[in-house]
């Protein structure tokens, strides 16, 4: 069975004059474990479909299944990472990694033992995070990497086990990125995920992914999918040898042509030779 | 050398000696002319009276007036009044910003009140409420209250909607969401509108004293006008100032205490 099972799903925003279809018609299956990436030009409706699955936007088509289950609305079992503003700035970074334990659902049917492996765990993450120094620091005064570990964190308090992140790292500068990734990927890696990774950057996508699913849009809907050649284990330098670059051009050139650019282009030709005339 | 910007390129740099000195300079200056104007054989006592005189009238207040009863019934006043709107303007403006069918129901109805000018209720309020305490602490809610509760539907609308949304995909209820995080993300933003409605309240003090009052420093200004102790109206005006001048301060020290992940960067 699969993890996420996204069955002919449409989303239409608006209504009459003002409708917009940000999806169409899109499935897809992603397994138990897997890590899936999706790219594509802006307007493609990515972002969305992660929220869909999250179930912090509904589907006006369709079906989404996580678990076996139909989605909803949002749970405990689908976290979600955000590019920015989500942490709480009243809390330090402990308090923001444990903020779960806050909430009912956190606390149901909790023996002493629980609370104490729940601790453990925190204290876990921190480590694994590498945040051990900014324990009791507020999130404004950590730099905007660190914040992102302390959010991953925090989703991963819970033991979700389906992950999902939107742009997570898209604020970040470039160098703070790779290490990201890495983190990331150790974190796939130990704490097995299934996790579904919405971004800008083909690069990032390849590097991180067992799959990148292109979308495009107008309607918003998915272009093509791409297996990734690269060995499961990742390195850096696998970002230049032959295979990814020469899959990161095709994936490129892909979202040009889905983007409507050329359109674009056209009536720029056209404008020039009006006034060439 | 490459030199030190001057305090006079834009937004340059003021040390702290530079601060206080400008502070002070801002502080004096117009005392400076007040007393010089009003020694000077220009204007008459009754029209200006100088610092001196204003000092002199603020003591005799004080010994033989009962000037601290006066301030006391007013400070109780201002505070009853801004204390009753905001128990009663925070829940509804965290429903306002919260949840879109109360904010249908209510925000249009609350803009088009807090239009209506707080004086011209004063006979209805004194129809209603008559004319005993209750109709002063009436007079500075009305003032108060609409503006509070659409700044703190504001204050509520700000929270960003990912910090709502990481708590809903860590499986909070709606419950838990708006008391754990909607609440507590808005709390620094609500006490600066309290504080801001704080002042509000305070304007509304003279008015509200214009209800059958026979003591508080809106009173007092009032009834030097009849007579025409310029002085005593100047004592009245300052001392409203200051005292609304301390209570923000105390605000802001409270919202230092209260949030200190705010200022935390100097």
């Amino acid at each position: 069975m699969p993890k996420i099972s996204i069955q002919h799903v449409g989303k239409v925003f608006g209504e009459g004059s003002h409708r917009v279809e940000a999806l169409k018609d899109v499935s897809l299956d992603i397994a138990d474990n897997e890590f899936v990436t999706f790219v594509g030009a802006s307007g493609c409706g990515k972002s969305t479909l992660l929220r869909i699955i999250g179930g912090l936007e509904y589907h006006t088509s369709g079906e989404v299944l996580a678990n076996g289950q139909p989605v909803a609305g949002p749970g405990a079992d689908r976290a979600m990472v955000f590019q920015h503003y989500s942490l709480y700035p009243w809390l330090k970074v402990m308090e923001n990694i444990k903020f779960s334990r806050r909430l009912k659902h956190g606390r149901e049917d909790i023996t002493s033992a629980e609370v104490e492996a729940a601790s453990g765990r925190a204290d876990a993450l921190l480590s694994l995070m590498g945040l051990n120094a900014a324990a009791n620091a507020y999130p404004n005064q950590l730099s905007g990497g660190m914040q992102q570990r302390v959010a991953i964190a925090r989703a991963l308090m819970g033991r979700p086990e389906i992950l999902l992140m939107d742009e997570p790292f898209g604020a970040l500068d470039a160098q703070t990125r790779e290490v990201m990734h890495d983190l990331i990927l150790h974190v796939h890696k130990l704490e097995k995920p299934t996790l579904a990774f919405v971004t800008h950057d083909v690069e990032e996508a390849i590097y991180l992914a067992d799959r990148v699913v292109l979308m495009a849009p107008r309607p918003g809907r998915i272009d093509t999918i791409y297996e990734v050649p690269l060995p499961a284990e990742r390195e850096q330098d696998m970002k230049h040898t032959p295979e990814f670059l020469r899959l990161k051009k095709e994936i490129l050139a892909r979202i040009r042509e889905t983007s409507g650019m050329k359109t674009d282009q056209g009536m720029l030709d056209q404008l020039n030779m009006e006034a060439a005339s | 050398m490459p030199s030190r910007p001057g305090m006079w390129a834009i937004r340059g740099p003021l040390s702290r000696n530079q601060y206080w000195l400008f502070a002070a300079l801002g502080l004096l200056a117009p005392l400076a002319l007040w007393w010089l104007v009003s020694s000077s054989a220009l204007v008459d006592k009754v029209f200006l009276p100088g610092p001196v005189d204003v000092f002199n009238r603020l003591v005799t207040w004080y010994m033989d007036d009962d000037l601290t009863s006066d301030i006391g019934i007013s400070v109780y006043r201002v505070t009853a009044g801004f204390a009753l709107s905001a128990i009663i303007a925070l829940p509804l403006g965290l429903m306002i910003g919260t949840f879109r069918p109360v904010q249908a129901m209510l925000e249009p109805l609350t803009d088009f009140i807090r239009y209506m000018p707080a004086v011209a209720f004063i006979p209805l309020v004194m129809l209603w409420v008559g004319i005993e305490e209750s109709s002063k602490i009436s007079i500075i809610f009305i003032g108060t209250f609409f503006q509070m509760v659409l700044m703190m539907a504001e204050d509520v609308r700000r929270v960003p909607l990912a910090q709502i949304e990481a708590a809903q995909t860590m499986g909070a209820t709606r419950g838990e969401s708006v008391r754990l995080v909607i609440f507590q993300s808005a709390k620094p933003a609500l006490l600066d509108t309290l504080r801001v409605t704080m002042g509000w309240a305070w304007t509304y003090l003279v008015v509200a004293e214009l209800v059958a009052a026979n003591s508080g420093l809106g009173y007092s200004i009032l009834k030097a006008q009849r007579f025409l102790q310029t002085d005593k109206i100047f004592v009245g005006i300052l001392l409203i100032g200051l005292i609304g001048l301390v209570m923000d301060q105390l605000f802001r020290l409270a919202h230092r205490k209260a949030f200190p992940w705010l200022h935390l960067r100097s």
